[in-house]
């Protein structure tokens, strides 16, 4: 009896815990900016990247600038270890100190919070993962995923490679092999990638990798060199990227020829190949290197003073300056919803409409610091919510990653039909999905 | 001193064996109950019972299913995962063919597809034993996710591969979906739960019950005294996997609300034999015991560190909570190989004769 009382107390103790647990942070005059990261797990070779230089920039804009529009920024990493479990543990956690924005960093935990974001009232950025029909801003209008959907990218890379074959009727009788992370991030491409061989007549070879055998690809690459296609593409994150460049490498398959996904273009994914990876080309849609004013900046005010996790030579990397793209967009639709809305500490919803009408000129990524850093975000809009913006092709030169082609457009006309095809599908089997309420902002 | 029983006499036999024999002991599941259900959905926090109290139901559910395996039959099994996704996909499948059914009925009913699916893969346990069995329901883990990859038609042909739980109510409230508030998930869960156990424990300590534990202890003494080995083995597959294709169903519809095949991999196996293993095999309080401790401590670590004052990165809570759970294990293993069921039973013999132990 004596142990049940103390169960029951302990049950009772932890309930009356748990809420003072959780709203710890968050005054009226900050804005509190949740990063979902994973610096555990499997795939931590590409999460650490990510997350430090998400977070070091919008702690640079913190030390330097004091935040945005005189409000300072609550950042705060929630550990997710790629797991789907532990982010919705995140989201929980998170949610009531009411963030302006999600980050989920995972396909599979996009999936799940994208149906809880306009209940929540928490719009949701997923840079160019996620769910690639979150495009269509009509039925998704909580779900942001500039600048490009995975489509987009498949669809640069065909044009890439029709570009070095000589023109879109050179693919004829060609064969091109995909390599793939075996979920719904590595699947998504598929659709499109059958339509593609139908039209331009080239044939496919499809090299599965499970979840579970990242590491393991000799099998795949056996098979690649037993069919001897023409290129490979890659849609791989995690320790799946550096064994596929290892392998490819091992059977000599011209590395040339062998195109990533922006998120197979890590420097850890190409570098424990050293020598024999020169040449794998990724797309990408951010610059590389610490030759910008921000990223000097970052070093400044941040690394160099320690209020960070980066290792001061892995400042500039490829992912990391990704991570620091993904915060530009936060940070500039956060200052963009308080030009709208005209307040200071803004909410989720007024977030949500500084995301539908971001804007990042050419002029204005100079403003920050970043010139040629990325593509102008342009597009955006109450419909479109990713803007299919363009993205170039860089090559490792056994050292860095180097810029080998200029900004390459997606092929829209082909990728708009079958995002809002598969948006109308995701809708209609989702019976009972919200019709869009929300207005629409002129874009500024 | 309160925890005694002297005074409480049994005068038929019904009373000797009632699950609770000792009224200190109603009392305290009465408590539990009352709390559980009048008390934790008033009271706790949404972050509690959504990312705490929903999943540790659920895999305390999944835990139950495994130790009637493991626990009470003895055959070890590493293909928990898998059942629990045929439980979740079955359960999307009925679910989005006949939308007009009510959900709580296809979550039992997908309890039954995982059943058969377990029977299936059961067949081998008559001839196999032991590593060998391990062996084999790890075959029937990777088949299985290899189906919930490959096979189209099990995620209605959706591009991102993965299912989604679409929106359903009971008397009015919504309870999947995202409009479903954590208050009435949690006391669908609950009931459920609460329900399965109640079954369960009196399936363990009836005729069947008996059956299991008797082919656990000595399978061929439990054939020479007329036992049937393959349907009493099969049988306990067929209700383990019940209670794993439910608690799996339960995970999808009522925790993740969407989920891809990764949720159901081998991880997820070895996860619930752990809290098989920590909570006490052939314990129905140790599957709740072990759920509880496995579960809940790497959430709830990093909340206490910093309830604590001691200020940490995320990611160190994520490292410092494998090492914790890890040495756990390891503690548990060498000094209290039963679990903390085993404990708990000690704790309950020193409460009976405490304050003058004999």
């Amino acid at each position: 009896m004596r142990m049940k009382g103390l169960l029951v107390g302990a049950v009772l103790a932890a309930t009356a815990v748990t809420p003072a647990l959780v709203s710890s942070a968050s005054a009226q005059d900050t804005i509190y900016v949740p990063l979902f990261s994973y610096r555990t797990g499997p795939f931590a070779n590409s999460g650490i990247p990510i997350a430090n230089g998400m977070a070091d920039y919008l702690n640079m804009l913190n030390e330097r600038d004091g935040g945005i529009g005189g409000v300072k920024l609550v950042v705060e990493e929630c550990e997710t270890g790629y797991n789907t479990e532990k982010g919705v543990a995140c989201y929980e956690s998170t949610k009531s100190k009411n963030p302006v924005v999600t980050n989920p960093y995972s396909t599979g935990i996009t999936l799940q919070l994208i149906p809880r974001a306009s209940v929540d009232k928490i719009p949701m950025l997923s840079m160019a993962y996620g769910l690639s029909a979150s495009a269509v801003g009509e039925s998704f209008p909580w779900i942001f995923n500039p600048p490009a959907t995975y489509w987009d990218g498949l669809s640069m890379i065909i044009k890439y490679i029709a570009d070095k074959e000589g023109g879109f009727d050179k693919l004829k009788g060609k064969t091109i092999g995909y390599i793939f992370f075996d979920g719904g991030y590595g699947r998504e491409p598929l659709p499109l990638l059958d339509i593609f061989a139908k039209k331009y007549g080239f044939e496919t070879k499809l090299y599965p990798v499970p979840p579970a055998e990242m590491q393991n690809q000799s099998g795949q690459w056996l098979n690649v060199r037993k069919d001897k296609p023409d290129w490979m593409i890659m849609w791989g994150w995690g320790a799946m990227n550096p064994t596929a460049v290892k392998e490819a490498a091992r059977i000599k398959f011209p590395m040339n020829k062998f195109v990533g996904i922006w998120w197979s273009g890590g420097d850890d994914d190409a570098r424990p190949a050293g020598d024999d990876a020169k040449g794998y080309t990724t797309l990408n849609f951010n610059g590389v290197g610490t030759n910008y004013p921000a990223i000097q900046d970052i070093i400044k005010h941040v690394v160099s003073k320690g209020k960070t996790q980066t290792q001061p030579d892995k400042v500039g990397e490829n992912l990391y300056n990704r991570g620091v793209y993904n915060s530009v967009l936060i940070a500039e639709a956060i200052r963009n919803a308080q030009k709208i809305t005209g307040k200071k500490a803004i909410t989720g919803e007024d977030m949500r409409r500084g995301l539908e009408s971001l804007t990042i000129t050419q002029a204005r990524w100079k403003e920050l610091g970043l010139e040629g850093f990325g593509a102008p975000i342009t597009a955006v809009s109450c419909k479109d919510h990713n803007g299919h913006h363009a993205a170039y092709m860089q090559q490792w030169d056994g050292k860095k990653w180097v810029k080998i082609s200029d900004w390459i457009s997606p092929l829209k006309d082909e990728v708009r039909p079958l995002l809002e095809a598969a948006a109308k599908d995701y809708v209609t089997k989702n019976a009972g999905w919200p019709k869009r309420t929300e207005s629409c902002d002129k874009p500024s | 001193m309160l925890y005694r029983e002297a005074g409480q006499f049994k005068t038929n036999y019904r009373a000797d064996m009632a699950v609770f024999p000792i009224l200190q002991d109603r009392i305290g599941v009465f408590l539990i109950l009352l709390v559980a259900f009048a008390v934790i959905p008033f009271v706790g926090s949404n972050f509690f019972l959504h990312a705490i109290m929903i999943p540790f139901l659920i895999f305390a559910l999944a835990t139950i299913g495994l130790n009637i395996l493991t626990g009470y039959t003895g055959l070890l099994s590493l293909g928990t995962g898998g059942f629990m996704g045929v439980g979740a996909y079955a359960c999307y499948k009925l679910a989005t063919v006949f939308p007009e059914v009510h959900i709580l009925v296809w979550v039992v009913a997908s309890g039954f597809v995982s059943a058969a699916v377990g029977v299936v893969f059961g067949l081998p346990s008559l001839r196999i034993k032991g590593f060998y069995l391990a062996v084999a329901t790890l075959a029937s883990q990777f088949f299985l996710s290899w189906c919930f990859i490959r096979i189209p038609w099990l995620v209605n042909y959706n591009v991102s591969n993965a299912i989604e739980v679409p929106r359903r109510s009971l008397f009015g409230i919504a309870v999947t979906g995202p409009d479903a508030t954590p208050q009435a998930r949690y006391l669908v869960v609950l009931t459920v739960v609460v329900a399965m156990t109640w079954i369960a424990s009196n399936l363990v300590r009836g005729r069947i019950g008996r059956m299991w534990m008797a082919v656990r202890d000595m399978d061929i003494a439990a054939e020479l005294m007329g036992i049937r080995l393959l349907n009493t083995k099969l049988l306990a597959f067929a209700v383990s996997s019940f209670y794993c294709g439910v608690a799996g169903a339960l995970l999808v519809f009522l925790y993740y609300g969407s989920a891809e095949a990764t949720a159901f991999s081998i991880n997820q196996s070895f996860a619930v034999l752990s809290m098989v293993i920590i909570g006490g095999l052939g314990s129905l309080v140790g599957s709740f015991m072990g759920a509880a401790l496995i579960f809940t401590l790497p959430i709830l670590l990093p909340h206490i560190m910093a309830a604590l004052g001691i200020p940490i990165q995320s990611a160190t809570a994520e490292q410092i909570s494998f090492m914790v759970v890890g040495a756990l294990i390891i503690f548990f293993l060498i000094v209290e190989p039963h679990g903390l069921a085993r404990l708990w039973q000690i704790a309950k013999q020193k409460l009976r004769v405490w304050p003058y132990p004999y």
